[in-house]
């Protein structure tokens, strides 16, 4: 039995494709819901998917590089309200501060708190999850401390600072503008640099790591002040895109993180996921949220009806992808 | 020769968590005591016990799987989602003995889920319970929508805020105290809790022999369901009202104190007496700080200070102490 060689090329491409699950799953739910409602598929709605994705993605590409190291960030949701905290009340206090300067900020102080994660668990040698469960509570205490829970509103915010979510560059709004530019620049760093194939070493296994010269604690701090500083940035977007600073918002964003990096195939216990995947989860999250939203589901089902989709997603995933080896190997046994 | 021993025993007694724990809140309590003079008095210290019970039911069943290796982050969606159940059947006329055994149900059903998704799909327990996470919130809002249940009928609130007898001992402390000693027995004394630790360190070596790691992973997260109907069940009790958003952010407080009782994350650690000790630490150190005023932000700051360096300084401490040691012998 002589199979086709293209056949199982084919075949191959789309076993290596791990995201294809989530994919088909995003074409099914795109055809449902185009069939409902015909402004879902146009050029319009497709940017108000972009802009809601554009934070959840910049933070969750934080969240992947932790995770490729097999470390983990419950931080970032506490870190994005804190940071926007902060600058939102300098910005406030300080209406002549160029917005440029304000994003500077941002991912200075995003800096900061992800190396102080990294720090802690690199040279206090304690377990990642301890940690930034710690600084969750901490960095969202200091939100609440510092703000004396109250809100920063968009009357005591400059113009200038809340067009940095809203105005254009080329073109392309600004937030969609930054997803991009992280996109490359971390699409670069994870597979074209020596950091970041460390990165995913350190993840599939640290001793052997260790072994070959790659400091392992050097990649941790790495990973988080990354986290930080995508966090900050996270932190500077949220605030000005909602015009409002509130000491507890981004409440259970880092499971939002998680969540989309898992879905997008990365491994929670190190070592393999790609960005691309990591975007399709985002996109898919994003056009779960914005078709039910047109499709006028009540406030009431969203929540519920967003737990399921995902479970259905995730599940399909995995049962396409057994399909898949199942049908593979039997080829090879062929061979 | 006795010197090695010496530090061996040493070690073995002092570096345990759960000696770390017993320091900790001995520090804790007399710097209360200190604080305030409201802080060392029995009918206080008994009834402060009734702010964290609840979470301390899942606390144990939470333990037993994260030293699987794995993690329930629907527990609380989980409490939300029982207590719906039993409130609304009880609005519709049921005997509160039948709601009560509906809500039993409702949470168990939806730890079985977890645990059917994760064995039979073999997907990791933090997507399956991440997604459950919602889909359990979200079903008492569609059954609620905004609306909450706050009529119970007269003898149910003593079973979250009832004492035995005429003693100061609250229900709820006796319930849980029963459940730790079953917990523990369970975990430490018998095949069933070896196994978990076993699955924790290393899964596809029990599989190969023998051991039935789905059937065990299905078991405890059926528990883990059934244990948050319970704390449905007294929550809903002790505050009288029952809504969909009761109980938001419990997995967080309840995770934070497993790991504080020194369960890995990874699985193959952790001890029940840990976990209890860990409850009972962060227990004190929120109503002495709460009879000193301080606010409530400040509390969440101070128990992540705990977390971290209760387990930094013993690390920290342990290297210097190893590097001491090769110095001496260089």
């Amino acid at each position: 039995m002589n199979k086709k060689p293209w056949n199982k090329n084919l075949l191959l491409i789309f076993v290596k494709f791990r995201e294809l699950g989530i994919l088909i799953f995003i074409i099914l739910l795109v055809l449902i819901v185009s069939l409902r409602s015909p402004y879902f598929l146009t050029l319009s709605n497709l940017n108000v998917i972009l802009l809601d994705i554009s934070i959840l993605f910049i933070v969750a590409v934080g969240q992947m590089v932790v995770l490729l190291s097999k470390n983990l960030d419950l931080s970032v949701g506490s870190g994005v309200a804190l940071v926007g905290m902060i600058v939102a009340m300098t910005v406030s206090k300080n209406w002549n501060i160029q917005p440029v300067v304000a994003i500077l900020m941002g991912v200075g102080y995003g800096l900061f708190f992800g190396a102080l994660n990294g720090v802690v668990i690199s040279k206090g040698k304690v377990s990642p999850v301890i940690t930034t469960l710690g600084t969750m509570s901490i960095y969202r205490g200091l939100a609440f401390m510092i703000s004396g829970g109250a809100w920063v509103d968009a009357v005591e915010m400059p113009e200038s600072f809340k067009l940095i979510a809203r105005g254009k560059i080329l073109g392309i709004p600004n937030l969609i503008f930054f997803m991009i530019v992280i996109f490359i620049i971390f699409y670069y760093l994870l597979n074209h640099t020596r950091i970041g194939r460390q990165i995913y070493a350190v993840g599939s296994n640290r001793e052997a790591s260790k072994m070959v010269g790659i400091s392992t604690d050097k990649i941790t701090f790495l990973v988080y002040s990354l986290s930080g500083i995508l966090f900050g940035l996270g932190g500077v977007l949220w605030v000005s895109r909602y015009a409002s600073a509130q000491s507890d918002s981004a409440m259970g964003f880092e499971f939002q993180t998680i969540a989309a990096c898992v879905i997008g195939g990365v491994n929670i216990a190190g070592g393999s996921g790609t960005l691309p995947g990591l975007l399709m989860a985002v996109l898919f999250l994003g056009i779960i949220n914005n078709a039910l939203n047109l499709v006028r589901i009540s406030p009431f089902l969203k929540l519920a009806v967003q737990g399921l989709v995902i479970l259905i997603a995730v599940i399909t995933d995995v049962l396409i992808k057994r399909r898949f080896q199942k049908v593979l190997l039997l080829r090879e046994k062929e061979l | 020769m006795v010197d090695s021993f010496r530090i061996n025993f040493f070690k073995r007694i002092f570096l345990r968590r759960e000696c770390l724990l017993v320091l900790l809140i001995i520090v804790v309590n007399v710097i209360n005591t200190n604080l305030s003079p409201y802080y060392l008095n029995v009918i206080n210290l008994f009834d402060m016990t009734f702010n964290f019970m609840e979470k301390g039911f899942i606390v144990l069943i939470m333990a037993l799987i994260m030293i699987t290796g794995n993690i329930d982050i629907s527990v609380a969606s989980n409490i939300a989602m029982s207590s719906v159940v039993m409130a609304v059947s009880y609005q519709s006329g049921l005997n509160i003995v039948i709601c009560i055994i509906l809500g039993l149900l409702t949470g168990t059903l939806g730890g079985f889920i977890n645990g059917y998704l994760i064995t039979k799909f073999r997907l990791s327990s933090i997507v399956v319970t991440l997604g459950t996470m919602s889909l359990y919130r979200g079903i008492p809002f569609i059954i609620l929508g905004d609306q909450a249940v706050t009529k119970f009928p007269e003898g149910f609130a003593y079973i979250g805020q009832g004492y035995i007898g005429d003693t100061l001992i609250p229900f709820q402390l006796v319930v849980f105290i029963i459940l730790a000693v079953i917990f523990s027995l369970l975990l430490h004394k018998t095949t069933f809790g070896r196994h978990i630790y076993s699955i924790g360190t290393n899964e596809n070596a029990c599989r190969y022999s023998g051991v039935p790691v789905d059937s065990i992973k299905l078991k405890i997260f059926a528990i883990s369901g059934f244990l948050s109907a319970l704390a449905a069940i007294f929550l809903t009790s002790r505050i009288g009202v029952s809504r969909p958003s009761i109980a938001l952010g419990y997995e967080l407080e309840i995770i934070t104190i497993v790991v504080l009782g020194g369960v890995s994350m990874y699985g193959g650690e952790g001890t029940i007496p840990g976990v209890v000790l860990s409850l009972f630490l962060v227990g004190f150190v929120r109503y002495g700080l709460s009879l000193k005023n301080v606010p409530a932000s400040m509390i969440v700051i101070i128990i992540g200070l705990v977390l971290i360096f209760s387990v930094m300084i013993p690390n920290v401490l342990n290297e210097f102490n190893i590097n001491k040691k090769l110095k001496r012998r260089a």
